[in-house]
């Protein structure tokens, strides 16, 4: 069984981008799985610390846009002593298919990952094709 | 103390460096049992008192074990994905598995108040330090 492993770290990796952001902040990739059934292609992406209020989710030209921002005003008041990982906002693209209809996405938040669900378009679903 | 962001730009800007200064620091002393592993966690000194913030985004509330002894944190538990059947994987790059992390902090603690919150995927523990270890202002007769 998988869920016997141990865990490892994963590093997080920073957003390369021919675009910059004017501040030099740290924004990064989050981690993400996607995988496609018979009906729909779905899209779980890991933010820690982002709100449900503060996740953008756009699709135009046929790109999907993740953006999710840290509250970090929580930190207020609180001096770094020993730290492994840093934070920032989150940011990644997906450029979608067009078997999918981004018009019927659906979105969930819960413990800090993202589910999208994104159903396929009525041509796109496999048609079981009969012998006759 | 309330901090005041007129440009929040700048002021993220500002504690990615603090955090960035602070990385593996020598506070949890130089004991390599303590460093790294699974899960990445800050810790911070707020007043007297101090704060573990530890990232596990997708673990379950029920899936998390939080044990305090004197002056050791565990913190244990699984990941698990939820896959549907019969679904074809396009990109996987999240993991799961278990974890169980022990670190020692080099203050005393007061492990009976050791709060613990969890939400979008973040713990945090707020650690009282012991009264004991408080520094205290001693009068001059």
């Amino acid at each position: 069984m998988a869920a016997a492993k141990e865990l490892e770290v994963q590093k997080k990796r920073p957003v390369q981008s021919s675009e910059e952001s004017t501040a030099p902040v740290n924004i990064f990739l989050p981690t993400t799985d996607i995988f496609e059934t018979e009906d729909a292609l779905s899209v779980l992406v890991e933010m820690p610390g982002v709100e449900k209020g503060n996740v953008d989710i756009s699709v135009k030209d046929r790109i999907l846009t993740i953006d999710g921002r840290i509250d970090f005003q929580k930190y207020a008041g609180m001096a770094p002593v020993y730290t492994e990982y840093n934070i920032g906002n989150f940011h990644r693209r997906f450029s979608l298919s067009n078997k999918v209809d981004a018009s019927k996405i659906r979105a969930e938040m819960r413990d800090g990952l993202l589910t999208l669900t994104i159903p396929k378009s009525e041509e796109a679903k496999a048609q079981r094709i009969e012998i006759s | 103390m309330v901090m005041r962001f007129s440009d929040p730009f700048e002021a993220l800007l500002n504690f990615q460096k603090q955090l960035d200064a602070r990385l593996a620091s020598d506070w949890l002393g130089n004991s390599t049992a303590n460093m790294g592993g699974y899960p990445p966690i800050n810790i911070f000194q707020q007043q007297d008192d101090f704060v573990a913030i530890v990232e596990l985004p997708g673990v379950s509330k029920t899936d998390l074990t939080i044990e305090a002894k004197e002056g050791t944190l565990r913190i244990s538990g699984k990941k698990t994905l939820d896959y549907q059947e019969n679904a074809s994987i396009h990109r996987r790059e999240r993991l799961a598995g278990r974890f169980d992390r022990t670190i020692t902090l080099p203050i005393r603690i007061d492990p009976d108040r050791i709060k613990a919150e969890y939400r979008d995927g973040i713990l945090a523990l707020f650690i009282p330090r012991a009264e004991t270890d408080k520094p205290r202002a001693i009068e001059i007769e």
